[in-house]
C-alpha cells in the first residue's frame, strides 16, 4: 500500500502535499494559540459567526447565478458582478424617494418589498440583455471568446451605470425597523443581520425547489447535462438558457438589496469584490452544482469572518483582518489543488473542461 | 419568431419594414444612453471643425447614419427606393426617440436619477433653439442624415469607400487634434500645417475640406492603382523581394530608434507604457497563446519583478542598494522561480479551473504585499520609493524618451526569443499541449516540464517588464498590481490574435495606446474599451492580426458547427 502510494507520488505532488501540510500546521497552531490566549469571548465568536453567515448567504445568492450559467453554458459570466450591482443601484433611487417621503418608515415592509422587486427586475433585465446581445451569438465559439466578451461587458456595464448615476458612493437609507438587536438567550444578534440570513435562506430554498421540483427546473438541469439530447427531447434550449439568466439575475438582484441593507451604501464598482468572492464560492462548492454554490458561499463567508481572528491572531500577525481576502483565496487554491471538483462537485474539471 | 423565418426574410428580401423599425429603435436607445451617460455633453466641449460641428454632435450623427446604413442594407440591391425608405424611417425613429427624451426631460426632472440629464444636454439636443423648434430640427436632422446614409449605401462601391475613408480621417484628425498639433509643432518646417489645419479648438473649415479632398483623392487613386502595385510586388524576383524586405525592416528599425525624438515627451510616455504592455503581452502570449494555459494571475510576476528590483535597489529600505543592472538578473531569476513555484500546484488543472486558481494567486500576492504584516520588508500600502534609475556609464535613463530605448531593447530581445521559441522543439511541444494535452502526453511530451517551462518563460518576461516599470516610476505600490492588469494583458493578446507575435504589438497599441491618447475622455475610456471588446469578439474573434493556423481553426469550426444550430 505504502509502496504503491510512493510510486504514484511525483515530485510535484510531494511539493503540494508539503505545502498543504505546512498550511494545516499553521492553521492548527494559530487556532490553538488564539483559543488558549482567550482574547476573544464567546460573544465575539458568536458575532463573527453571525456576520459570516449573513455575508456568506449573500455570496451564496450571487454564486447561484455564476454556477447556473457555468453549468448550462460552460462559461465564467464575468459580468455577473455587474448584474448584481445594477439592481440595488437602481433601487436606491426608489429607496431614497420612499425615505424622503416618509413612506419607508410608515410602511417598511411594503417599501422593502417594492425595493426588492425593482432591484430584481433591473438585474434580471440586465442579465437577459447581456445574454441576448453578448453571449447568444457566441454559443459555438471557442471558450476564451465568451470569457473576453464577458469581461468587456463587465467594463461596459460598470461605466454605463457610472455615467447614468454618477461616480460617488450613495448612502442607502436606513430602515428603522431593522435597527437594533434581538436577544437569543444570552447572545445579541443585530436585527438586520438576522433578516439578511433569513431572507437569503428563504430565497435559496425557493430557488432550489424551483430547480428541483418544477418542470422548468428539470428542463434546465437537462440542458446543462446535455444540450443536444435535451433539444431532441423537445426542450427549447434558448428559452432554458434565458430562464437561467433570469433566475441568476433575480437572485443577484435580491442579494444586492441584502448587501445594501447590510453595508448601507451602493457604488458602481460595488459588484467587483462580491463578484469574485461569489465566484470563489461557486468553485468551492463545485461549479455547476447549485447546493454546492450555497454551501460554498456560506462556508466562504464564515471562513472570512472567523478565519483572520482564529488562525492568524494566534500567530502574532498584526492586523489579521487585512488578510481575510488572502485566506479566501488560499482556501480556493487549496480546494482546487486537493479537491478540484469542489466540496460537492462532480468530476467536472477533467470531464468537460 | 424563430431563426428560420428570419433567415427567409433575409433571403427573399421583402421591404423589411420591421427591420427598419427594429434598427431605428436600437439606434434610438443607444443615442439616449449616450446622452444620459453624459458622453454627448462631454464630447461637445471639443469641436471637430471649429464652430461648425462639435464632437458630441458628430457622435450623434455617426450613430444615426450607421443605423440608417444598416437599415438600408436589409433591402434588396435592385430596389433603391426601398433602401432610401428604410434608411429614412430608421433615421426618423432615432430622431423621434431623442425628441421624446427632450420632451420628457422638459416635463419631469430626470436629473434626480440620471445626473447627466442636465439643461445643457437638452440645449445640445435641440441645437439651442428651444424645445419646439428644436424637436423639429432634431427630427429633420435625423431624417436627413438617415437619407444621406441611404444615398451613400446606394453609391457605387469605390465612391462609397472613398467617402467613408475620407470622412473618417477628417473626424479622426479632429479627435486626435491635441495629439497631432504638438507633434507637428516639434518639426520646424511642418509646423506650418498647424496654422493651416488647426485652431485652438477643432479643425479650421478650409483645413477640414482640404484634408477631405486630399484623402479622398489619395484613396480613390489607391483604389484604382493599389492592386496593380501589389501585384507587381508579388511578381518580383525572390532576391529583390528579400532586398525589399530587409530594407523595409532596416527602415522600420531606424524609425523605431528616432521615434521618441519625433514624438515629444507625452507621446514617448505613451510609447513606454505600450512597450511595457508589449513585454507583458509577449510573456502571457507564451503561456496562453502558445501553451494554452489560461493564466489570470499574470500580474503577480510583474509585481514580483518590480518588487525584487525595489527591494534590492531602494535606499529607503537599505537592504542591498544594488544598481538597476545588478538587480535585473535577480528580478528575472525570482520571476522564473516564482513561475515554477506557482506553476507546480496548478499542473493538473485545466481550462477555467486554471484561470481561477491563477487569479487567486495573483490576488494573494497583492494582498500579502499590501498587508501591514509584511510591511517592514515590502512597504505596505505606501510601497517602496526612491528606486534609482538605470545607468549606462554615467548616462542616466530617466526621462520617458530615454527609458523608451531600454524598453525597446527589451521588446526586441523578448520578441526575438519568442519568435525563435515558437518554431523550436519546445514551441511545438507547447502548441501540442494547447491542442490536446492527452494526445501530447501520448506522443512523449513531458507535460510537467513543458508546462513549467511555459510558466517560467512567461514569468521571466513579465518580471523583466516589472523591473523596468519599477525603475521608470521610481516607486512601487501594491495598487499598481491589481487583477485588472492581468485582464488587460489577456484582452490585448486576444484582441491582437492569440499566439501571434505581431498581434501582441497591435493589441497593445489598440488597447493600451489608444486609450492613453484619449485620456481626456478618461471617464468613458473603459466604457468604450468594454464595448469595443464585446464588438470585437462578436465580429472578429480571431483578433486583429491572427496567426494563420488559429484563424483557419476558427473559421473551420464555424462552418462545421453551423448545421447543428
Amino acid at each position: 500500500m505504502l509502496k504503491r502510494w510512493r510510486e504514484r507520488m511525483t515530485p510535484a505532488d510531494a511539493v503540494m502535499w508539503f505545502i498543504g501540510a505546512a498550511i494545516l500546521t499553521l492553521v492548527i497552531w494559530g487556532s490553538t494559540a488564539t483559543l488558549t490566549e482567550g482574547r476573544y469571548t464567546s460573544h465575539h465568536w458568536f458575532d463573527f459567526v453571525v456576520f459570516g453567515l449573513a455575508q456568506g448567504s449573500i455570496y451564496a445568492l450571487i454564486a447561484m447565478g455564476y454556477t447556473m450559467v457555468y453549468g448550462i453554458l460552460r462559461m465564467i459570466n464575468f459580468a455577473h458582478s455587474e448584474v448584481f450591482m445594477s439592481g440595488p443601484y437602481t433601487a436606491y433611487y426608489v429607496a431614497a424617494a420612499f425615505y424622503s417621503s416618509g413612506f419607508l418608515d410608515r410602511q417598511p415592509i411594503i417599501s422593502l418589498l417594492v425595493i426588492f422587486i425593482v432591484s430584481m427586475a433591473t438585474s434580471t433585465l440586465v442579465a437577459v440583455l447581456l445574454e441576448r446581445i453578448a453571449y447568444r451569438p457566441l454559443r459555438t465559439a471557442p471558450r476564451l471568446v465568451p470569457l473576453i466578451t464577458a469581461i468587456g461587458a463587465s467594463f461596459f456595464l460598470q461605466y454605463t451605470f457610472r455615467g447614468l448615476y454618477g461616480s460617488g458612493f450613495q448612502a442607502y437609507p436606513v430602515v428603522k425597523m431593522l435597527e437594533g438587536e434581538w436577544m437569543l438567550g444570552e447572545f445579541r444578534i443585530l436585527k438586520f443581520q438576522a433578516v439578511v440570513i433569513v431572507a437569503a435562506a428563504l430565497l435559496m430554498a425557493a430557488l432550489y425547489s424551483f430547480i428541483q421540483r418544477t418542470r422548468m427546473g428539470k428542463a434546465i438541469r437537462a440542458v446543462s447535462e446535455d444540450k443536444e439530447i435535451s433539444s431532441l427531447m423537445g426542450i427549447n434550449i434558448d428559452r432554458m438558457i434565458v430562464t437561467t439568466f433570469v433566475i441568476g439575475g433575480m437572485s443577484a438582484g435580491a442579494a444586492g438589496v441584502l448587501y445594501a441593507v447590510m453595508f448601507k451604501q451602493v457604488h458602481f464598482f460595488m459588484g467587483f469584490i462580491p463578484g469574485i468572492k461569489a465566484f470563489t464560492a461557486a468553485v468551492l462548492g463545485g461549479i455547476g452544482n447549485i447546493p454546492g454554490a450555497m454551501l460554498g458561499g456560506i462556508f466562504l463567508g464564515l471562513i472570512e469572518s472567523v478565519g483572520p481572528s482564529l488562525f492568524l491572531d494566534g500567530l502574532g500577525i498584526v492586523a489579521p483582518y487585512q488578510l481575510k481576502d488572502a485566506i479566501a483565496f488560499i482556501l480556493l487554491v487549496l480546494v482546487l489543488i486537493f479537491r478540484p471538483t469542489g466540496i460537492l462537485g462532480e468530476r467536472l474539471a477533467v470531464k468537460k473542461a | 419568431m424563430t431563426r428560420t423565418t428570419r433567415l427567409l426574410d433575409d433571403k427573399t428580401m421583402r421591404p423589411n419594414w420591421h427591420q427598419a423599425l427594429k434598427i431605428g429603435l436600437i439606434g434610438g436607445v443607444v443615442e439616449v444612453l449616450l446622452a444620459l451617460i453624459g458622453m454627448i455633453e462631454v464630447f461637445s466641449q471639443r469641436d471637430i471643425v471649429s464652430h461648425i460641428i462639435s464632437m458630441g454632435h458628430t457622435l450623434l450623427l455617426v450613430v444615426v447614419s450607421l443605423m440608417a446604413y444598416l437599415a438600408a442594407k436589409k433591402t434588396p440591391r435592385n430596389e433603391p427606393l426601398w433602401a432610401l425608405m428604410n434608411s429614412l424611417t430608421s433615421g426618423l425613429i432615432v430622431g423621434g426617440i431623442l425628441a421624446v427624451l427632450v420632451i420628457v426631460g422638459g416635463l419631469i426632472n430626470l436629473r434626480k436619477v440620471f445626473i447627466n440629464a442636465s439643461p445643457l444636454l437638452y440645449k445640445l439636443l435641440t441645437f439651442d433653439q428651444g424645445v419646439k423648434p428644436g424637436v423639429f430640427l432634431l427630427l429633420g436632422g435625423a431624417a436627413l442624415s438617415g437619407l444621406l446614409a441611404g444615398l451613400v449605401y446606394l453609391a457605387p462601391r469605390r465612391l462609397r469607400q472613398t467617402l467613408i475613408i475620407s470622412l473618417g480621417s477628417v473626424v479622426g484628425a479632429g479627435v486626435l487634434q491635441d495629439l497631432l498639433r504638438p507633434t507637428f509643432a516639434l518639426w520646424g518646417p511642418v509646423a506650418v500645417i498647424n496654422e493651416l489645419l488647426f485652431t485652438a479648438n477643432g479643425l479650421t473649415f478650409h483645413g477640414a475640406t482640404g484634408l477631405f479632398v486630399l484623402i479622398a483623392a489619395f484613396s480613390y487613386l489607391w483604389a484604382q492603382k493599389g492592386n496593380a502595385i501589389r501585384d507587381d510586388l508579388k511578381h518580383l524576383s525572390p532576391t529583390s523581394q528579400r532586398v525589399l524586405r530587409v530594407t523595409s525592416l532596416l527602415f522600420l528599425i531606424m524609425i523605431l530608434l528616432v521615434l521618441p525624438q519625433i514624438l515629444g515627451l507625452f507621446l514617448s510616455e505613451v510609447l513606454t507604457i505600450v512597450g511595457l504592455y508589449v513585454l507583458l503581452g509577449l510573456g502571457l502570449n507564451i503561456v496562453v497563446g502558445f501553451a494554452g494555459l489560461l493564466d489570470l494571475g499574470y500580474v503577480a510576476f510583474f509585481a514580483i519583478g518590480a518588487y525584487t528590483v525595489a527591494i534590492l535597489t531602494s535606499p529607503e529600505l537599505g537592504f542591498f542598494n544594488l544598481s538597476f543592472w545588478g538587480a535585473l538578473p535577480f528580478a528575472i531569476f525570482t520571476g522564473v522561480l516564482s513561475g515554477i513555484l506557482l506553476g507546480i500546484p496548478v499542473l493538473k488543472m485545466r481550462g477555467d479551473y486554471l484561470a481561477i486558481a491563477t487569479l487567486g494567486f495573483g490576488e494573494i500576492i497583492r494582498i500579502l504585499v499590501l498587508s501591514d504584516f509584511l510591511r517592514p520588508w515590502l512597504g505596505g500600502a505606501q510601497g517602496i520609493g526612491k528606486i534609482p534609475k538605470a545607468h549606462i556609464g554615467s548616462f542616466e535613463l530617466a526621462t520617458p524618451q530615454q527609458i523608451y530605448y531600454l524598453i525597446l531593447v527589451g521588446c526586441l530581445l523578448v520578441g526575438f526569443i519568442s519568435w525563435r521559441l515558437r518554431d523550436s522543439r519546445l514551441g511545438r511541444a507547447w502548441m501540442a499541449v494547447r491542442e490536446d494535452e492527452d494526445v501530447a502526453q501520448a506522443m512523449g511530451i513531458n507535460l510537467v516540464s513543458t508546462k513549467l517551462l511555459a510558466f517560467a518563460t512567461g514569468a521571466a518576461f513579465s518580471a523583466l517588464s516589472g523591473a523596468i516599470f519599477a525603475s521608470k516610476l521610481g516607486s512601487v505600490y501594491p495598487h499598481s498590481f491589481n487583477v485588472m492588469i492581468s485582464i488587460n494583458i489577456l484582452c490585448l493578446i486576444i484582441v491582437g490574435g492569440m499566439g501571434s507575435i505581431p498581434g501582441v504589438l497591435v493589441g497593445a497599441f489598440a488597447l493600451v495606446g489608444l486609450p492613453e491618447l484619449l485620456r481626456e475622455f478618461a471617464e468613458y475610456r473603459l466604457l468604450v474599451y468594454g464595448a469595443a471588446l464585446v464588438a470585437m469578439m462578436l465580429l472578429r474573434p480571431e483578433g486583429l492580426w491572427p496567426e494563420a493556423l488559429h484563424r483557419r481553426e476558427l473559421h473551420e469550426g464555424k462552418s462545421e458547427s453551423e448545421p447543428h444550430k
